[in-house]
């Protein structure tokens, strides 16, 4: 059995007739070429295949392709803007958030998710927001600072924005 | 990890769904998928067709409805964790769905899939047994009021038919019990080593009446009625006492993490523990 899905990736719709088996995550990497999604575990531990569904962090190894039909994801290459990081990819940056950076996508959607939700997170905010993704390199401190740092920065720009106006 | 290979279907309306299920013999209802996808890709579980209940309007909401409050069962944990209205009336249940898993899988896990899915280390369980919460369920033959209390038969088993879909829990309000959910996740799974779910109500200084249960303890959660014996009509001192029932009678599980031992040791102190921050948050 295949069926035809639809799912809007970082604002471009991919149709493709697929396996229902087919997790969500291969759909981003073998169908969409969009391998900025990592595979850590496919056991829903690790995290790092963590994308944005319909604007809430889920982790892409437990979810199938054809649940996320006619629905919209957002992966890590959506978050630049042409050669404009986003925020936080730009604490991650300057704050040494990531070393060999295979957790660094999933943190960076679920980071995400916590600043849509808290603008201004606390450190045990952040650390509860990425408590189900892994990094075995870094020890976490970094990713927080990074956290912080790219909340800051949008708070900054929010302010900018609202005095400009 | 690769699932087998399935049929998939994904009706709009709950009776579609139930034919499905009436229909196809080894038909899976699929909720947030985070018992099933798992189980699945294991290959534990290699049902012939899947039946997504993932675009059936109306089965994700929380409202009030007398002195009820009712939880559609696609609602996903992180909006129980986060609704204005539990907070209020029933916080026992919001406490116990933001201790579950992460993020991600509060965004993913619904609450009817934990319920029927019946881990013996799910959160809900415990929750909805010391709420003495209804879990309604539908099937072709009409709908039923499965209370919690008789709901849970064993390890991943419960009294639902085959051809039922789980459509909403009822919990009672709760204003002026005491309640807490107190939970030793496990570091890896974040699947509770031993949750404990508490709800008593005070008299004066006495303890007028308890509802205790336990997670991740036996094969499937369970009221400690041993403990609610040696709180009922006694004074809030006896509490550490009354907690050293906590696994009386029970079938302790064990495992690489936690022994039996230890973990008939977590569920004494955790249950000591849940009565006092319920004690506490209702201020004494
Ligand atoms: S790959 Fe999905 S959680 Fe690890
Ligand atoms: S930077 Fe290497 S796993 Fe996190």
């Amino acid at each position: 059995m295949q069926k035809n899905v639809t799912i809007d990736i970082n604002g471009q719709p991919h149709r493709q007739a697929v396996e229902p088996r087919l997790l969500l995550v291969h759909f981003l990497r073998e169908v969409a070429g969009l391998t900025g999604t990592h595979i850590g575990c496919e056991t829903s531990l690790c995290g790092a295949c963590t994308v944005l569904l319909d604007g809430r962090a889920v982790k892409s190894c437990t979810v199938l392709a054809v649940q996320a039909d006619g629905r919209s994801v957002t992966t890590v290459e959506g978050l630049a803007q042409g050669d404009k990081l986003h925020a936080l990819q730009e604490g991650f940056w300057e704050e040494h958030g990531l070393q060999c950076g295979f957790c660094t996508p999933g943190m960076l959607m679920c980071s995400h998710d916590l600043l849509a939700n808290h603008p201004t997170p606390t450190s045990a905010d952040i650390r509860e927001a990425i408590n189900g993704n892994v990094c075995r390199c870094t020890g976490y401190q970094n990713i927080v600072n990074a956290v912080k740092n790219a909340s800051r920065k949008m708070a900054k720009r929010v302010s900018a924005r609202a005095g400009a106006r | 990890m690769i699932p087998a290979n399935f049929d998939y279907e994904s009706p709009r309306t709950l009776s579609e769904a139930l034919d499905l299920l009436a229909s196809r013999q080894d038909a899976k209802i699929l909720a947030g998928g985070h018992s099933l996808l798992p189980a699945m890709k294991l290959r534990l579980a290699a049902p012939s067709v899947v039946v997504d209940l993932g675009r059936i309007a109306g089965l994700n909401h929380i409202r009030e409805s007398g002195d009820r409050i009712v939880i559609g069962a696609m609602t996903p944990h992180a909006d129980v964790a986060s609704s204005k209205i539990l907070h209020v009336a029933c916080p026992l249940l919001a406490q116990a769905a933001s201790q579950i898993g992460d993020v991600q899988v509060r965004n993913r896990g619904t609450i009817g899939g934990s319920l029927a899915a019946a881990h013996p280390a799910a959160d809900y369980p415990a929750a909805v047994l010391a709420l003495d919460a209804e879990i309604m369920a539908v099937s072709r033959s009409g709908e039923r009021s499965l209370p919690a209390t008789k709901f849970f038969t064993g390890m991943f088993t419960t009294e639902l038919r085959p051809d039922e879909i789980i459509t909403e829990v009822r919990v009672p309000r709760t204003e002026g019990a005491s309640v807490a959910y107190k939970k030793f996740h496990h570091p890896a799974s974040g699947y509770a080593v031993v949750g404990v779910a508490v709800r008593i109500k005070k008299a004066g200084t006495r303890i007028d009446s308890a509802a205790i249960s336990i997670t991740g303890v036996g094969h499937i959660a369970y009221r400690a009625t041993a403990v609610e014996n040696a709180l009922r009509g006694k004074p809030l001192g006896v509490i550490a006492e009354a907690a050293a029932h906590a696994a009386e009678g029970v079938e302790v599980l064990s495992d690489y993490y936690a022994s039996a031992e230890y973990r008939r040791h977590l569920a004494t102190v955790f249950t000591r523990r849940a009565l006092e921050q319920a004690l506490e948050a209702s201020g004494k």
